[in-house]
């Protein structure tokens, strides 16, 4: 007798951004042309082509760390609460043009307009109003009475939060009186750009913060490069080693957040309903692209069948869709790429006798998508346990014991995250002292805040972004 | 409202024979985290509901609105405008449905009837000493029977929420048992029973989720926030705790049980929050008057407000709106 | 004929309002050459009874606030007093008889000042708490907690900067204060407090009484419902400041001693005037499965 409630198309407009049709690399204050060839980046959810880019060769990245290294002996060298004030410019402009940046986030990367626009850039700009504050307190940071900047960064980031990994490079770099040159992914490249127009609003000195736009060799060229004197790297672990071998044997400092293979352990004393919450937004948030997603759900055997049902359930009610829908809950797939791979681990995970579960969905038909998905029957051995996915794949495993979960969650190479849901509050701590990662959430899952550091044990990385730890890796 | 009457389930009897059985399950159901819960109601009211599903949901949330009045200075005159504008919210406009239901106290359910008639809106009565619930077993019986002799086709019945607070479970799950036998005609039929909580004074939603699952196991056929008359009324988080234990309920014994929100929603926007809320949570079988209630008053006047700036594209104002 | 001016009203700020004095007592404010500037409302007893009682009900809320938010709040004050650096310019300038340009200065460093604060309130926390390695299997946690109501007696001299060194650093860090001002030099705290009114600080946090400190600081010193006091405006007074800290040690309130003499407020504050006002709470908690 009741009709279904449909929800109505809420496209958020994107009359809101202005995108150029092409884009040079931002050096020294200004946008410049590129020496080496362009690129198109596309909205992957319509495979529409949204801009060309310049791909930076090595000269331009070496005018890039030029300008840089010039501009680093005044940034440096000015008192910390005058850095401050450019930092709270920038937190400021990024909140006056929010609803920009999330339009063009959810455009070029393809999440979902609710994600970008409630989580990615208020997050960005709560990251450089904290390291704003920082710029003039480093001497009570614990780094010693007279902390200095290192020099150079030479950041890279990914594509899955463009404009959130940013923030979290170039804010403490910044504060503590560092010059940057970064840059961000091939395939999200867009709002990068538009900061560095913020850079230009908030008449932050040409220099201090450089944007090169490009590829894996762009990249290379980068982190290689000899008057860099601090390399932050977020993305692959296979990347991740490939720097760290790069960088030995100079003084380079070096941050890496690389890969993640985490535990979302749910107990039989958990609050389901919130479990199944957690367990959702663990492996779903972001289309399943962040490197501390939970991707192995460790459930106790005596509550699984209670709780798979509840996951089903609730999985059955996701929206996959237009990014720039609000009702949207997962947006596209990054790039065709990324969907290939998603493909090519989910039909191993099938062939190695594993079931695969997705509820009933509509996907548009053109662009990149991958339904939400869970496998059953997993075990440490296959290798949807093993390997990061990077989608929105969830592998379902057992145990019994809370020293069964202990063994299994930290029976991989990676320790980045890990999630514990109980409400008994003393085996909470108990299993935060026994998993061997770097962040874990208990009866919550996903948490970030600029306060809070972030980063793995293990080949998960080294180094901390965030609060007060993400203030050594600027500072010597 | 759905003749598949509630049957009393025996698979629970052997939970609702002692205080001790009654409080060893209540207390095993899993627990609620605070701020999971909230920030999942929270993520729900974020829904952007636009053009042909906001004219759906508001002209659901009409048929859904038991319209009230619970005041000491109710009189036959006010309960006899309240009926005639749940029949014909907007008489400008005879496409606008009516509402569920009035709901007053006991004394003016003879009025009401006069007005409805037949016209297909309910009559709900609150009794069992409503709001605090505080008098002689034999009294809220009474109080119930008189309700439902004078032709109430809906009882709200307050449960003591100082057995409850106390871990008197067995006695607040046979307060709702008698009422619920208190609720019957003759000809087998029977007063539907809408069972109230009190969330605000219960505070923590374990104590919520503990009395949703005593009220369906004594016979409710509906679990309702608050009375009105304390703070905080009905809250998103509250009703969704509410949602999930009619889901659970449903799963294990086959049967339904409707909500009631009451008290605090005022706006539209709010109204359609809790939609989307029943819609995902609980499952679509709830969209629908006979599963899903707000008790409110000045929410209607609202809902009509913005469904005349749906037809006619400019907004309203309250001077177009018939205040009763 | 040249325009008649018109003349404001200075009046007190309390729980978010300007009331005049309850007494309706006001004084003459001079500037600093002697010429007659303006009324000021005089505090009184039962006003300082009354700050005290906004200051109390906006507790609860402004401490259980975010500290990201808080630190939102005081930096939006700095924005709105960059906003209006000419008044104050022209306030400092009658007040303490600087030069226009020295004026300024302070006026920057005041403002600067409120930013560094505003910076303090998600850092305070990292800085002087910590999880403490007990020998057992527990979890040991230590963080600092707001005081609760604290009243301030703010420096004579410094009628702008040394107002802003004493306020900002209780409410970044979640107290509530009573203020009383300077007393001869009382309008950059008034015009401070309409910057406060507008710039999105719940009212009661901040509670500012024009008058005078040794009428009105007693009373703060012995109200059962304040727990601490900052004696920094009577800098020099030993013999009130011990009969102040004699008054307040009937609820053991946490006193921030009077001074020898007024400090330089352009020098780096340091965190004590944060850490005098904190409680550290410990966490306990078993580990085990």
């Amino acid at each position: 007798m009741s009709t279904p409630f449909d929800y109505a198309p809420a496209p958020e407009s994107r009359s809101i951004v202005d995108i150029k049709p092409s884009y040079g690399l931002f050096i020294n204050g200004e946008f410049v042309d590129g020496h080496g060839k362009s690129f198109k980046t596309i909205s992957p959810a319509t495979e529409e082509v949204l801009a060309e880019v310049a791909e930076a060769d090595e000269a331009d990245v070496d005018a890039a760390v030029k300008a840089a290294r010039k501009a680093f002996r005044a940034w440096s060298r000015m008192p910390g609460r005058e850095r401050a004030k450019y930092l709270y410019r920038i937190a400021r402009i990024i909140q006056e043009r929010s609803r920009e940046l999330a339009v063009l986030e959810s455009l070029d990367n393809g999440k979902p307009i609710k994600e970008s626009r409630d989580v990615d850039v208020p997050t960005v700009a709560a990251h450089f109003f904290y390291y704003a504050g920082w710029a003039d307190k480093l001497e009570h940071a614990g780094f010693g009475s007279n902390p200095q900047p290192l020099g150079v960064a030479g950041q890279v980031i990914p594509w899955n939060f463009p404009l959130l990994m940013l923030a979290w490079k170039i804010a403490p770099a910044l504060a503590c009186g560092n010059t940057v040159v970064l840059k961000p992914a091939e395939t999200t490249p867009l709002t990068a750009l538009l900061f560095a127009e913020i850079c230009q609003q908030a008449d932050l000195p040409p220099g201090v913060v450089n944007i090169v736009t490009g590829a894996g060799g762009t990249g290379q060229a980068l982190v290689g490069h000899p008057d860099v004197d601090k390399v932050a790297f977020t993305g692959s672990t296979e990347v991740g080693k490939a720097i760290a071998r790069t960088v030995a044997g100079t003084n380079k400092k070096v941050t890496l957040e690389l890969g993640g293979k985490a535990a979302n352990i749910v107990f039989d004393d958990a609050p389901l309903d919130q479990a199944v919450e957690g367990i959702v937004n663990g492996i779903f948030f972001n289309q399943g692209h962040v490197c501390c997603a939970g991707s192995r759900l460790l459930v106790q055997e005596s509550v699984a069948d209670e709780l798979l049902a509840k996951l089903k359930r609730r999985m059955s009610t996701l929206r996959v869709g237009d990014p720039l829908d609000k009702n949207t809950d997962i947006g596209a797939i990054n790039s065709a790429e990324q969907l290939a791979r998603i493909r090519e681990l989910s039909d191993i995970g099938e062939s190695e006798g594993a079931g695969r579960w997705s509820p009933a969905c509509e996907l548009p038909s053109t662009g990149f998508w991958f339904p939400p998905t869970l496998f059953t029957g997993v075990s440490q051995a296959h290798r949807i346990a093993r390997e990061e996915i990077f989608g929105p794949v969830l592998s379902v495993l057992t145990f019994r014991t809370p020293s069964e979960a202990i063994e299994k969650a930290n029976n991989t190479p990676y320790g980045l995250s890990a999630g514990v849901w109980t409400d008994k509050g003393s085996r909470i701590l108990h299993m935060a002292n026994q998993l061997r990662a770097g962040v874990v959430w208990a009866n919550t899952f996903n948490k970030f805040d600029p306060t809070s550091p972030f980063g793995g044990y293990k080949e998960s990385g080294y180094g901390r972004e965030g609060g007060r730890h993400g203030l050594e890796a600027y500072l010597k | 409202m759905s003749t598949s009457s509630t049957v009393l389930d025996s698979s629970f009897d052997d939970v609702t024979r002692t205080d001790a059985s009654l409080r060893r399950f209540l207390h095993g159901l899993p627990g609620v985290d605070q701020v999971g819960a909230e920030a999942r109601a929270a993520g729900l009211g974020t829904r952007s509901i636009k053009t042909s599903a906001k004219a759906y949901a508001l002209d659901l949330a009409i048929r859904m609105v038991d319209l009230t009045t619970l005041e000491g200075q109710d009189t036959p005159g006010k309960v006899r405008a309240l009926a005639s504008k749940a029949m014909r919210p907007d008489p400008a406009d005879p496409t606008c449905p009516q509402v569920a239901a009035v709901c007053v106290y006991p004394d003016m359910v003879p009025v009401a009837r006069e007005t409805l008639g037949d016209s297909g809106v309910h009559i709900a009565a609150v009794a069992t000493a409503f709001p605090s619930g505080r008098a002689a077993m034999d009294i809220k019986l009474a109080d119930t029977k008189d309700a439902v002799d004078a032709g109430a086709h809906e009882i709200d019945m307050v449960i003591d929420r100082g057995a409850f607070l106390a871990g008197h479970y067995l006695q607040v799950f046979e307060e709702i048992a008698q009422v619920r036998e208190a609720c019957r005609r003759e000809k087998g039929e029977s007063a539907h029973l809408k069972v109230i909580f009190e969330t605000g004074e219960l505070q923590t939603y374990d104590n919520v989720r503990r009395a949703s699952w005593l009220a369906m196991m004594a016979g409710a056929h509906f679990i309702k926030t608050s009375t009105g008359k304390v703070q905080p009324a009905a809250t998103l988080p509250v009703t969704l705790v509410m949602l999930e234990a009619v889901r659970d309920f449903r799963e294990q014994t086959g049967t339904m049980i409707g909500v009631k929100p009451a008290g605090g929603i005022r706006t539209s926007k709010d109204a359609i929050k809790y939609l989307v809320m029943v819609n995902e949570v609980a499952g679509p079988d709830w969209l629908d008057p006979d599963w899903f209630r707000f008790g409110a008053s000045t929410l209607l006047n609202d809902l009509l407000m913005q469904r005349t700036k749906m037809t006619t594209g400019r907004y309203s104002g309250p001077d177009y709106f018939t205040l009763d | 004929m040249s325009r008649i001016d018109v003349r404001k009203t200075y009046k007190l700020y309390v729980g978010g309002a300007f009331p005049r004095s309850e007494s309706g007592h006001s004084y003459e404010v001079f500037d600093s050459k002697g010429k007659f500037v303006a009324n000021a409302a005089l505090a009184s007893r039962k006003d300082a009874r009354d700050a005290v009682i906004a200051a109390r009900k906006a507790f609860p809320g402004w401490s259980a606030r975010t500290a990201y938010n808080r630190a939102q709040i005081v930096y939006r004050i700095a924005e709105v007093m960059e906003d209006r650096r000419p008044q104050f310019v022209q306030a400092v300038v009658q007040s303490e008889g600087l030069s226009a340009s020295k004026a300024e200065k302070v006026v920057d460093e005041a403002i600067d000042r409120l930013v560094w604060y505003a910076g303090w309130a998600d850092k305070i926390t990292q800085v002087i708490g910590n999880a403490n390695p007990v020998a057992g299997p527990f979890f040991n946690l230590s963080t600092p907690e707001p005081t609760g109501v604290v009243a301030v007696l703010a420096p004579q001299e410094s009628s702008l900067l040394g107002l802003i060194g004493v306020v900002a650093p209780a409410i970044v860090t979640g107290n509530t204060v009573v203020v009383v001002s300077s007393c001869d030099r009382p309008l950059p705290a008034v015009t401070f407090s309409e910057v406060l009114a507008t710039s999105d600080v719940p009212g009661g946090v901040v509670n500012i009484l024009t008058g005078s400190a040794a009428t009105v600081g007693p009373w703060l010193a012995s109200h059962m419902d304040v727990n601490a006091l900052d004696l920094t405006g009577i800098a020099g007074d030993s013999a009130l400041a011990t009969d102040l800290e004699v008054a307040a040690a009937d609820n053991l309130k946490r006193v921030r001693r009077a001074p020898a003499a007024e400090p330089d407020w352009t020098l780096d504050p340091g965190l004590d005037a944060m850490t005098a006002f904190l409680e550290t709470k410990t966490v306990w908690h078993p580990i085990g499965v």
